[in-house]
């Protein structure tokens, strides 16, 4: 398979790989995907007192297209609000990595594991998700 | 020392120089058709096509007259089973054969379902080997062909080629055996096994693409229905202009094999031990298929906690394949590993390593050490890894559907 540039320059130098402590409270982990289907993608977002994430981490179970997506969203939400960040959509990660049909799940998982990060930390803190929850992108 | 470096030697080898030099002069020089028999032009060809079924036979220990030439395995095999099941339908509609066979082989059974017969496909043993007490159970009274492949193309490993041929041969069941992996690999002596029809091919064995034969017992004599028609080649059973120089690059392929290969596979053994040493010093590597029942070329391991497509774009200094079929859209891991029982995790990140003539032991060092620096970098990657590394079980884990 032919893989686009950008996803083999994330691929051979992923972009912040990984961990947080998982109890540290500024750190939401989201866990998203199976072994079983080939992908499971951890992301980590430290977030600030002022509600800004100022950093991220991953670590990525998966084909080339699931590592760069996952590597890719870490450099996205960083300096991004939660609530920006939630924003994310798969066919911006899809468009940006040129991902072809086939691998359009991966950028899926990526966007589900940012809010499942998100909603993790909000967990964690007591905070109300904003009224407008975006909905959750079913795939398989 | 050239990368990437060549380790897939089942899915085809090079011609070897030797074998190219003897086809040549049968593209220009020797150009008749072996089939012409009103002047010389046409007897020299036929005279090197005679001399190169000669020497196939003699690596596989049949008759020369046993021999028929097709264009690869694939071909061979449809013949023999699609030419057995028509020719002795009236006896009977029943066909066994195994889950981890070749493609040419499970999809000829679909095809011949279609066509209204029934074929059992057997399930193997976790080290790939085929149950004889289970296989003894299968026949049917209108079972009429048996069909197993001598070596495997995926795991390498070694059916029990002599039992199984006793067995049909007791029951007057025709016996077909798909040994395009086993030449030069495996002692085959067709005058004592129990084998009605054999398949072969010449690319596996460093002769050339496009060209393969069938062996056709004719003691007890078995016969086929033609599945190509036009003018009566081979005794009927396969229509068609010889391709001399392929052919002639097949008899010669085979010659070679047959003085070479005790030596050669000895090397090759040591070879792969090596690499099989190297590979274990990773943890969480798992054989596929028994070591013991084993070609010695073959190598086919999972490495846990690594996704296998991944792993295959990690380690681009080396030309392997990997189990899973996971540049299909399909994304499916091999169906050969499924049936060892293999969870589709480890089917997923399984790699086969096949040696050849070629491979020397600087490349197998190389290759040792390009694995475990991209394994571990993967694993690193890994949020699996990092559990299994805590100690959890991922086998209690309630990942989230997907």
């Amino acid at each position: 398979m032919a893989y686009s540039d950008k996803v083999i320059d994330h691929y051979e130098n992923p972009r912040n790989v990984g961990s947080f402590e998982k109890n540290d409270r500024s750190v939401g982990t989201g866990m998203v995907g199976a072994p079983a289907c080939g992908d499971v993608m951890k992301l980590q977002i430290k977030v600030n007192e002022q509600g800004i994430i100022e950093d991220a981490r991953f670590k990525t179970y998966g084909c080339g297209s699931a590592i760069a997506s996952s590597s890719l969203v870490t450099e996205w939400v960083k300096g991004k609000t939660l609530a920006d960040a939630a924003t994310i959509r798969n066919t911006q990660i899809a468009a940006e990595l040129a991902l072809p049909p086939v691998k359009i799940h991966c950028s899926i998982l990526a966007e589900d594991a940012i809010k499942a990060a998100v909603a993790d930390y909000r967990k964690k803190h007591d905070l109300e998700a904003p009224a407008v929850q975006a909905k959750k992108v079913a795939h398989g | 020392m050239k990368l990437p470096i060549y380790l897939d030697y089942s899915a085809t080898t090079p011609v070897d120089p030797r074998v190219a030099e003897k086809m040549i002069p049968y593209l220009t020089e020797h150009f008749g058709n072996p089939a012409s028999r009103s002047h010389a032009i046409g007897w020299k060809t036929e005279e090197a096509v005679e001399t190169a079924r000669a020497h196939v036979a003699a690596l596989v220990g049949c008759d020369a007259k046993e021999i028929v030439w097709t264009s690869g395995a694939t071909e061979s095999i449809n013949l023999a089973l699609k030419g057995a099941a028509e020719f002795y339908k009236t006896k009977g509609k029943h066909l066994i054969t195994v889950k981890t066979e070749h493609k040419a082989t499970l999809d000829t059974c679909r095809e011949l379902e279609r066509r209204g017969f029934e074929v059992t496909y057997m399930d193997v043993d976790p080290d790939g080997m085929l149950d004889l007490g289970k296989l003894e159970a299968a026949f049917r009274p209108d079972t009429i062909l048996v069909s197993v492949m001598f070596v495997n193309n995926e795991i390498g490993v070694i059916q029990d080629v002599p039992a199984i041929g006793e067995m049909c041969r007791k029951r007057g069941v025709l016996f077909h055996v798909d040994s395009a992996q086993a030449t030069g690999k495996c002692v085959i002596d067709l005058a004592r096994l129990k084998v009605d029809l054999m398949s072969f091919s010449a690319h596996k064995t460093y002769g050339p693409k496009g060209v393969g034969a069938l062996y056709v017992r004719r003691k007890p004599r078995v016969r086929l229905e033609a599945q190509i028609h036009g003018g009566g080649h081979e005794r009927g059973f396969r229509s068609g202009t010889l391709a001399t120089h392929q052919i002639v690059g097949m008899g010669e392929a085979y010659r070679l094999a047959k003085l070479e290969m005790a030596t050669e596979n000895e090397r090759i053994r040591a070879l792969r031990d090596r690499l099989l040493g190297g590979v274990q010093e990773i943890e969480e590597v798992f054989v596929n298929g028994s070591l013991e029942h084993r070609v010695p070329h073959n190598l086919n391991v999972s490495f846990n906690f690594v996704e296998g497509e991944s792993l295959i774009m990690a380690v681009k200094d080396i030309a392997v394949s990997s189990g899973s079929a996971c540049t299909s859209a399909s994304l499916e891991p091999s169906y050969v590993l499924r049936a060892l029982g293999r969870s589709d995790e480890l089917a997923h990140s399984s790699i086969r390593f096949t040696l050849g003539r070629f491979t020397t032991p600087e490349e197998i060092d190389y290759t040792v050490g390009h694995l475990k620096a991209k394994v571990a970098k993967l694993r690193e990657m890994s949020p699996l890894w990092e559990m299994h590394k805590e100690g959890i079980d991922l086998n209690t884990v309630q990942w989230a559907a997907h």
